[in-house]
């Protein structure tokens, strides 16, 4: 019985992980690379959602709808960053953060203006139900859709950064961004390129969260805070880190919301349980990053040695 | 950098007009515009502290939030439980959020870079939650206070007008505070840090001690700003420390000028002034256009917050100054 109830929250941690990998992984790189901090990559998670939204009830296909919503947020990266975020890059971190500040209030009221403060979006019809594991363990089988997707787009990425000839120009921009300069990538395309992969995964993401979450203004800002604790505790241009940091944040969060108001409980009087369990969770996050970063200042997989 | 110096007659005449102000209002039967100019004074003191930080010691906070909304708790618990007295309960938050900016900095100055930047903000969030989450004080959805703190001695500051002189002697003295601070020999250190921290430790001042210390004293006047705010709308609720709100104060510190004395007021004046335009006065063609535009004025904010970044990043006090880079 405890078991699967740990089981249960284990795979839905491990799902909530694999979301915030798709947000962290773009996030990282663009960083990593570009030495740019862009606070409105939860905008372009939030017009991901809106896109699929859109779509999925123009097709009536979800499946069709997300893939047409990808591309999309792709395009509108790509061409965010060829009409203004490439302007920044020069710019010290101050001027990154207020600009795409900036920009996420300009896109929340565009958003607003366009298609109101949110949009329906329903799991697909075949995935409403759950599905047995094994006998007496039943999970949500749109939950176990969102892990095997993000568990191919991870893998994805990884063949991408890992094996591909842009793969190893995007490692050696992080890695040294002069030299590899120096010796002859073609940098503005290749950030193009990034910018435009990292908006596609946000789309991912905001679409596959939507039916779970909720597709609506501002639904981009909460969870691009707990991106950037990820990519702080990875190590902010390591894709590597984003995938531990991912993991990590996802399990410790959803573990630590479900399981430490029990174990207060049971140490606690009730009344000061009930207040102090779930306070003491929504900012464990918070306090594993400020662990973190005491003991290792540079994240757990510093980009740059 | 560039630093406005306002002439003597200058000063005298912003002086002369915020004094006067309550009188021509009250002329005008206006009571709402006395009640806004009390919020962009506070907000101009939150701001100010935040240019200590942002400006003059060049610390990238991103969580300043935390110490107003702090300061702003601390205050209306002490309301809520029966502590009327602003002698004690504007103190005590000037307290509580030294004491929030002195353990939130010492683990965040260790820091560097972008992860300063990240950390801060971490913290703030850390705030946000744990007060959403004092449901004894109304959780997430805020703490209506009984009434303004009490000051005694014939003051009383639930007249709108003996409000808005209070919050401006509290703005007058962090700017005379700021401006002294500044030209100290503390005030030149944090500068030269900000400038060249490897040179600064070299030549052998306590780098890590000064920053702390600065990044305290800018915390305590936030959580000035903080009780006056709370105080003001007799209501406090989390999203005084939400992350957005730590962004408005920044914003607010880079469209008035970051570094400047006045930066901070200028800018909460122009924000808050920005707002209110668009929420409030409808422009015939700009309603042709968008006809719900009053209800958008986030779209105003950042489209003006982007040209201030992308063509003029030293604020309206570098545009006043006129001192081209």
């Amino acid at each position: 019985m405890s078991g699967i109830l740990i089981l249960e929250q284990a795979l839905n941690g491990l799902q909530f992980g694999l979301m915030l990998f798709l947000l962290a992984a773009g996030l990282t790189l663009v960083f990593g690379i570009m030495d740019m901090i862009n606070l409105a990559h939860g905008s372009l998670y939030m017009l991901g959602a809106f896109l699929a939204a859109t779509f999925v009830s123009l097709t009536g296909s979800f499946a069709l709808g997300v893939l047409l919503a990808v591309p999309a947020t792709a395009a509108l990266g790509m061409l965010l960053e060829m009409s203004l975020l490439r302007r920044l890059y020069a710019r010290d971190h101050l001027s990154q953060v207020l600009a795409t500040f900036a920009l996420i209030l300009v896109f929340n009221e565009a958003v607003r203006i366009v298609w109101g403060t949110d949009l329906p979006l329903a799991a697909p019809e075949a995935l409403s139900g759950p599905v047995e594991l094994f006998p007496g363990m039943l999970y949500s089988s749109y939950r176990l859709l969102i892990i095997a997707v993000g568990a191919a787009a991870a893998g994805l990425l990884y063949y991408l950064v890992a094996k591909t000839r842009i793969g190893m120009r995007v490692r050696a921009g992080a890695s040294n961004r002069e030299m590899a300069l120096a010796m002859g990538a073609d940098i503005p395309r290749l950030f193009t390129v990034v910018f435009g992969i990292a908006a596609g995964l946000c789309a991912v993401a905001g679409a596959l969260l939507g039916p779970i979450l909720a597709v609506q203004v501002g639904m981009g800002e909460n969870i691009l805070i707990v991106a950037f604790v990820v990519i702080v505790i990875g190590g902010i241009g390591s894709v590597r880190g984003a995938l531990v940091g991912s993991l990590i944040v996802g399990m410790v969060d959803t573990i630590g919301r479900a399981f430490l108001p029990i174990a207060f409980g049971a140490f606690l009087p009730p009344q000061l349980a009930s207040a102090a369990g779930p306070a003491t969770a929504s900012v464990l996050v918070y306090l594993l990053m400020a662990v973190i970063l005491t003991l290792r200042p540079q994240g757990l997989f510093p980009a740059r040695g | 950098m560039a630093r406005l110096r306002p002439g003597a007659v200058v000063l005298g005449l912003v002086v002369a007009a915020a004094l006067a102000f309550p009188f021509v209002m009250r002329a005008e039967g206006d009571a709402y515009y006395l009640s806004f100019a009390s919020r962009i004074l506070i907000y101009a003191l939150a701001a100010t502290s935040l240019n200590l930080v942002l400006g003059y010691g060049g610390m990238i906070s991103f969580g300043h939030a935390a110490f107003v909304g702090t300061g702003a708790y601390v205050s209306s618990i002490l309301l809520a439980e029966g502590v009327a007295s602003a002698w004690i309960g504007w103190p005590a938050a000037i307290a509580a959020s030294a004491l929030a900016a002195l353990a939130i900095g010492a683990v965040s100055l260790r820091t560097r870079g972008v992860y300063f930047i990240m950390i801060t903000l971490a913290f703030a969030q850390m705030t946000y939650f744990l007060v959403n989450s004092m449901k004894a004080y109304g959780g997430d959805e805020g703490l209506t206070l009984p009434a303004r703190a009490r000051v005694g001695g014939g003051i009383d500051l639930d007249d709108a007008q003996t409000f808005y002189y209070v919050a401006l002697a509290a703005l007058a003295a962090a700017l005379v505070a700021l401006h002294r601070l500044a030209h100290s020999r503390f005030g030149r250190v944090i500068r030269a840090i900000r400038e060249n921290e490897t040179r600064a430790e070299a030549i052998g001042f306590p780098v890590y001690r000064y920053k702390l210390v600065c990044f305290v004293i800018a915390g305590a006047a936030a959580g000035l700003a903080g009780a006056l705010l709370a105080s003001h709308g007799k209501y406090v609720n989390p999203s005084v420390l939400h992350w957005t709100q730590s962004g408005s104060l920044m914003v607010m510190v880079i469209i008035g000028g970051v570094g400047s004395l006045w930066g901070g007021a200028l800018g909460a004046t122009a924000l808050l002034g920005l707002e209110d335009l668009v929420a409030n006065h409808r422009v015939a063609w700009v309603a042709a256009l968008l006809p719900n535009y009053p209800q958008h004025a986030g779209l105003a904010v950042g489209l003006v917050l982007l040209a201030v970044v992308l063509f003029a990043p030293q604020g309206i006090a570098g545009l006043l100054a006129r001192r081209p880079r």
